[in-house]
């Protein structure tokens, strides 16, 4: 069978079709309750019920997260310059950042609570703390990365370090950090849903730990189809930014 | 008066191994006057690159010393345009504002690039010309042929006038007749514009086609073994590798070159 751009282009929606009837299916034939597993109908239902609580729990955790991976690419740039400019500070920094990075987030939320308590702190730094590190590590690796060779040719003209870095080793490592935002944007939801279930009082995360202990299971579940949406459209936000600001490291998919 | 003089010159890479008298290149001497073009042959890892580093003042002597130009060197010279084997050019600059990076960064074009950009710019366009890429300008190195990167690459060594070109196995990873093609196009460019060339290489044939000079180098540690002129008559034509005498000084020096490789094995012992 011949695969055309025109079934490529719509495969998304045909699995997400199959999957919702699949799923409606099999509730419907086992004849699971509502309260253990609803249906895609049941938690459409919710979306129609609740449309101002939701969008406004939405809305919430929304510009959280966005404050915190405002600052995750302020910190998560400014580290990877360091680091990647530099080979001291990155024998010195990086043991201590991949060991900060393997602490599980919901580990120190309770802490943040304590350091600031219920409310937009923890979660914008949750959001924060969890998707800074791929930044870095990208934006690193595309200056460190640099060919000997060009910067050979560049030293002779008597080129400075920071002539190379801003003509050479920041263009270079921006389709690292396109990628590394794609990734960050979705790790900064996780983190804002975490501490709004943790210790939040509002926001998407709050309305399905609620939900739930309340048995609303297809109201929790409406909670995770928008945390999930908005992350698919933020993500999807990045790829075109990525794809138009840095076509030519993309030129095998380009054209065709 | 020479305008790159070698006396003696020795390069440890550290102080390690300085200390244990471990040289990428031992003893050399070289006089090359001014508009020469000289080429160094010699296997692999046998310090060529080194050499380079020295001449252009990336690299200090541990010993020895070198004057370019009637001065000790004492750091980068921007008086050199370098190319490689690898084009490296930036994937996101179009090929002319790749050959226009240099300016941007060596005086005095610096601090004159963008009120002058467009008189550079015109200049740039005239080298892509001059070695067949007029009308590729505005495309991207990716879009290119292995070889036109090469001659991008090369424009971008020669665009802000240097008086030494150095070249690191240019053209090692293109096809023969791509090769010969460039081998002629950087004949008429040194012949127009008379810069000095230093050309690292493994090929012989190039080597002997295109240089005044060549230097057979013995690998670790580094040294120049034999020097030979080359006294064909230019302006050479490539007919000209197919004739007895040309062969005759490829065979001479591919002989050097065996026999530095059978010392070579017995060396390390």
């Amino acid at each position: 069978m011949k695969i055309t751009r025109r079934m490529e282009r719509w495969s998304p929606l045909v699995v997400l079709a199959a999957v919702l009837l699949l799923w409606q299916a099999v509730v419907v034939l086992f004849g699971i309750p509502e309260f253990i597993f609803p249906s895609p109908l049941q938690i459409a239902q919710q979306f129609g019920e609740y449309t101002g609580p939701l969008l406004e729990a939405a809305w919430k955790t929304f510009w959280v997260t966005m404050l915190g991976f405002g600052i995750s690419i302020v910190v998560g740039v400014l580290l990877g310059f360091l680091i990647g400019s530099s080979r001291l500070a990155y024998t010195a920094l990086y043991p201590l950042m991949v060991a900060f990075n393997a602490v599980p987030k919901a580990a120190v939320v309770p802490i943040l609570v304590v350091w600031f308590g219920i409310g937009l702190g923890p979660g914008v730094l949750t959001a924060f703390l969890i998707s800074f590190f791929p930044i870095t590590v990208n934006i690193a690796t595309g200056l460190a990365t640099l060919e000997p060779e060009l910067e050979d040719v560049l030293r002779v003209l008597g080129a400075r370090r920071w002539d190379v870095l801003i003509k050479v080793g920041l263009p270079r490592s921006m389709p690292y950090f396109y990628g590394s935002l794609k990734i960050a944007i979705t790790l900064a939801f996780v983190g804002t849903v975490l501490a709004e279930m943790t210790a939040g009082d509002s926001g998407i995360g709050y309305l399905m730990q609620t939900a739930g202990s309340q048995q609303r299971m297809s109201l929790a579940f409406a909670g995770l189809v928008t945390i999930g949406a908005m992350a698919m459209a933020m993500y999807e936000l990045f790829s075109w930014i990525e794809k138009r600001t840095t076509g030519w490291a993309h030129r095998g998919t380009q054209g065709q | 008066m020479s305008f790159v003089d070698f006396r003696n010159v020795w390069l440890a890479y550290n102080d390690e191994l300085l200390a244990q008298g471990v040289f990428a290149v031992e003893d050399i001497s070289l006089q090359m006057g001014a508009g020469e073009f000289i080429a160094i042959v010699g296997p692999s890892g046998c310090g060529k690159s080194t050499f380079m580093k020295l001449t252009t003042g990336l690299k200090m002597p541990s010993k020895g010393s070198i004057q370019i130009n009637g001065a000790p060197v004492t750091g980068p010279l921007k008086i050199s345009g370098m190319a490689f084997q690898a084009p490296s050019l930036l994937p996101w600059r179009t090929t002319l504002d790749n050959v226009l990076l240099p300016l941007e960064i060596v005086e005095p074009y610096r601090s004159s690039f963008k009120s002058k950009r467009k008189e550079y710019e015109a200049k740039a366009r005239e080298l892509l010309r001059s070695v067949g890429l007029g009308g590729y300008e505005e495309n991207f190195p990716w879009q290119l042929s292995g070889g036109m990167q090469q001659r991008a690459s090369i424009c971008r060594a020669l665009v802000h006038e240097p008086k030494m070109l150095l070249l690191d196995e240019p053209f090692g990873a293109l096809d023969a007749f791509t090769r010969e093609e460039l081998w002629c196009i950087l004949r008429d460019l040194q012949a127009a514009q008379k810069f000095n060339v230093i050309l690292v290489t493994h090929d012989l044939r190039e080597s002997v086609f295109l240089a005044d000079t060549v230097y057979v180098m013995s690998k670790s540690p580094g040294r120049f073994v034999v020097t030979r002129q080359i006294d064909l008559p230019r302006p050479r034509d490539l007919e000209i590798t197919y004739t007895p005498e040309f062969t005759d000084i490829v065979h001479e020096l591919r002989g050097h070159i065996g026999a530095i490789r059978k010392t070579g094995v017995v060396v390390p012992q």
